[in-house]
């Protein structure tokens, strides 16, 4: 029997962008969504963040992308629909979804709140929902999640700001909170200032951190500390100035997935430092012992973080008056937006005004 | 000039010591100093070796001042005491570990952590406050600040309680410090040697089920029936690696030769910690995608305070836990350094100084 097509899949109509193969050039699509289940939330989506994973999963670059692929997990947008058994949502609240759609519920990580890395964890696209069908993103004009994975967005935050932290905010807050780096006073570095690393900047100065942004990029300094309010800038590459601040960070949030020597950065760890890896290099690192036991120190990895603590930062963001720095763009201009995203050419986050451009792109 | 060793200090000591890098010992006639208003003198009567003593001694780390005399498992018995010491007396059997000083006012020195002070003393091989170099417990007598003696608690036997100086502090700090201790929770333990062994009867004393990872199927038997293992997995057995994939909590790897880390992380559950504690002479490859992935972490350790040191005597004491050796005569011991690079020991060689190291 062949399989159906995504039009004809569910109930809904549903219509957004889509990469066909792996040259990851998106076009437009029409799909469905299933009908509102007694425990989903429906909404209109009005914003979609553009993470760098997408970039990476329309190319297939990761191995595992199913096309079509509809990207897009930094999704906001107006609640018009809530099943029967709905308890936390209503029609007319500002919601959000992130990096993740469904998990196990039973295993050690989903009761302790960590469904990101419960073993049967359902990504917001490209992964294969409970009932067999295909995932699809926030790059479409409506959304169906399950309303344990859909986080309230206060109504003092803009939701088009706001689209972002559902991936690159919780990122980079989960482990400053996780590795104790949440404590004021602390010198916290930031590798790496796009997408994950400015947001780090932002709530690692709201948790009371001393902040020293760590990049190949001099040009970016007079951003990081007249804008980001960072406190000190250092450029990777300048041996003098990486030699000077040896030995004087508690902890360092790297954000940068192309490969990159590691070792200068535990050098700037003091004793009992950490560094944390959120972008994921595929070349391993070359670890030497001595460093790592004579200072007692940590590498350690983090990725995205379970809906309790992402419910979590998003109501910190709100208190502290936290955004993602973004560029709205009509979604017919989203291939451009990927090919700058390639060449880091944004500031620092690209962000589909959904609700205004996709009628109008079908 | 710089004065010989025997006329660098006023008492004179005579020892073992590597004379160059094929890490060979010999007699050697050293001096040591007048006992200070802080020190303790002890005469030595049993000294562990460690596998940094074979490190140390042929200067596979690229470290080594000669002559050099190794030794920091060391017990022995008190017989001076300055006049500031008020914890020891003379006749109090104490120990002597991997360290004789650090700066004591440092954050790390004010929290018990002169493990990690920049500027601690090493019991050999390093430069002691009066410049002069330090030289270990294979050896007769040594003079050490009492803030670096720990009693050695009755329950425990001197030899077969030596190696705990090191290899059992290495293994029991970061069990407290990473979190181990709960019951009920899975570790792996890389290596069964000097210290996996230690590891293995402190972490059931933990109450923690414990796996042995180890190349050596041979070892199994005794990993499960005489040390309480609850598990063995040999390391280069995919099969076996691939069905404990996900099981473990914590590993605590011991191995100080370069090997992947990458088939050990996947034996972590997600929030699982890898710590390191075998100082190799080259980096080990860490992967970075599941330490990501899988919220995974490594993390060194090196030894441990010196509150904590008497506080692992005293639960080693309590447990009856005690290291598995050999004891050899002085003279046996590049014998002995020989056969440890070839881990050829159940699992610590213990110099029986008292009785074997004599004047000739």
């Amino acid at each position: 029997m062949a399989d159906k097509l995504p039009e004809e899949e569910h109930p809904k109509v549903a219509f957004g962008w889509a990469a066909r193969d792996q040259s990851g050039v998106l076009s437009p699509f029409k799909f469905s969504r299933r009908a509102t289940g007694e425990k989903d939330v429906s909404f209109k989506v009005l914003y979609c963040g553009m993470c760098h994973s997408d970039l990476h999963m329309i190319k297939n670059e990761w191995g595992n992308s199913t096309y079509p692929l509809v990207p897009g997990h930094e999704i906001v947008g107006v609640v018009t629909e809530v099943g029967s058994k709905v308890e936390k949502f209503k029609v007319g609240h500002k919601v959000g979804v992130g990096c993740m759609v469904g998990s196990c519920y039973s295993c050690d990580n989903c009761t302790n709140d960590l469904e990101n890395y419960c073993s049967q964890m359902i990504l917001t696209y490209s992964a294969k929902y409970y009932d067999g069908t295909i995932t699809y993103g926030g790059y479409s004009d409506i959304m169906v999640a399950d309303e344990h994975f859909v986080v309230r967005i206060p109504d003092s935050l803009p939701l088009d700001a706001t689209a972002p932290l559902l991936c690159a905010g919780i990122t980079v807050y989960s482990p400053l909170k996780y590795y104790g780096l949440d404590k004021p006073g602390f010198h916290v570095g930031v590798v790496g200032l796009g997408g994950l690393g400015h947001m780090a900047v932002k709530f690692a100065k709201a948790m009371g951190a001393k902040v020293t942004v760590i990049s190949t990029s001099p040009n970016k300094k007079q951003e990081a500390i007249k804008r980001l309010s960072a406190d000190s800038f250092l450029v990777s590459r300048d041996q003098d100035q990486i030699q000077a601040a040896t030995g004087t960070m508690d902890g360092i949030i790297d954000t940068v997935s192309a490969s990159h020597p590691l070792l200068p950065l535990t050098g700037l760890l003091k004793s009992h430092g950490k560094l944390i890896l959120v972008g994921a290099p595929e070349k391993p690192f070359e670890l030497p012992a001595f460093p790592l036991l004579m200072g007692r120190k940590v590498v350690g990895g983090s990725c995205i973080g379970g809906m309790k603590e992402t419910q979590e930062m998003v109501d910190f963001a709100a208190k502290h008056g936290i955004t993602s720095d973004i560029e709205v763009i009509p979604v017919e201009y989203v291939n451009t937006a990927m090919e700058r995203m390639l060449k880091a050419d944004v500031r620092y986050r690209f962000v589909i005004d959904i609700g205004n451009t996709i009628k109008s792109s079908i | 000039m710089a004065k010989s060793s025997e006329a660098q200090h006023p008492q004179k000591v005579f020892g073992w010591a590597a004379k160059d890098t094929s890490g060979i010992l010999s007699p050697f006639h050293f001096s040591r100093r007048e006992n200070g208003d802080e020190d303790v003198s002890i005469k030595i009567l049993y000294c562990g070796v460690c596998h940094s003593d074979l490190h140390s001694c042929r200067n596979e780390w690229g470290n080594a001042h000669y002559p050099l005399v190794p030794g920091h498992e060391i017990v022995g018995t008190v017989t001076k005491i300055g006049s500031n010491v008020k914890k020891f007396k003379v006749g109090d059997r104490v120990g002597v570990g991997v360290m004789v000083g650090s700066c004591k006012s440092c954050e790390y020195c004010k929290q018990d952590l002169e493990n990690y002070c920049p500027k601690h003393i090493l019991t050999y091989n390093s430069i002691d406050n009066d410049g002069t170099r330090t030289y270990g417990g294979y050896a007769d007598m040594i003079v050490v600040d009492q803030n670096f003696v720990v009693h050695f608690p009755d329950g425990l036997p001197s030899d077969a309680g030596a190696p705990l100086l090191c290899a059992g502090i290495t293994v029991y700090s970061p069990m407290k410090y990473y979190g181990m201790t709960e019951p009920g929770k899975h570790l792996g333990i890389v290596g069964l040697g000097g210290l996996g062994h230690v590891a293995v009867r402190i972490a059931k004393a933990f109450g923690l089920k414990v796996t042995v990872i180890s190349s050596s199927p041979r070892k199994e038997s005794e990993a499960i029936n005489r040390l309480g293992a609850d598990a063995f997995l040999v390391s280069n057995d995919a099969g076996k690696m691939k069905g404990a994939i996900g099981t473990m909590d914590f590993i605590i790897d011991t191995v100080s030769a370069v090997h992947a880390l990458a088939p050990l992380l996947s034996l972590l559950k997600a929030n699982g910690k890898l710590i390191t504690l075998g100082l190799p002479n080259k980096p080990l490859e860490l992967p970075i995608f599941p330490l990501v992935l899988g919220r995974k972490l490594v993390g060194g350790s090196d030894i441990g305070g010196m509150k904590e040191t008497q506080e692992m005597l005293d639960f080693c004491a309590k447990h009856n836990i005690t290291a598995d050796v050999e004891v050899i005569r002085m003279d046996e011991i590049n014998t002995a350094m020989d056969r440890l690079a070839k881990s050829d020991v159940k699992y610590r060689f213990v110099i029986d100084v008292g009785s074997s190291l004599s004047q000739l």
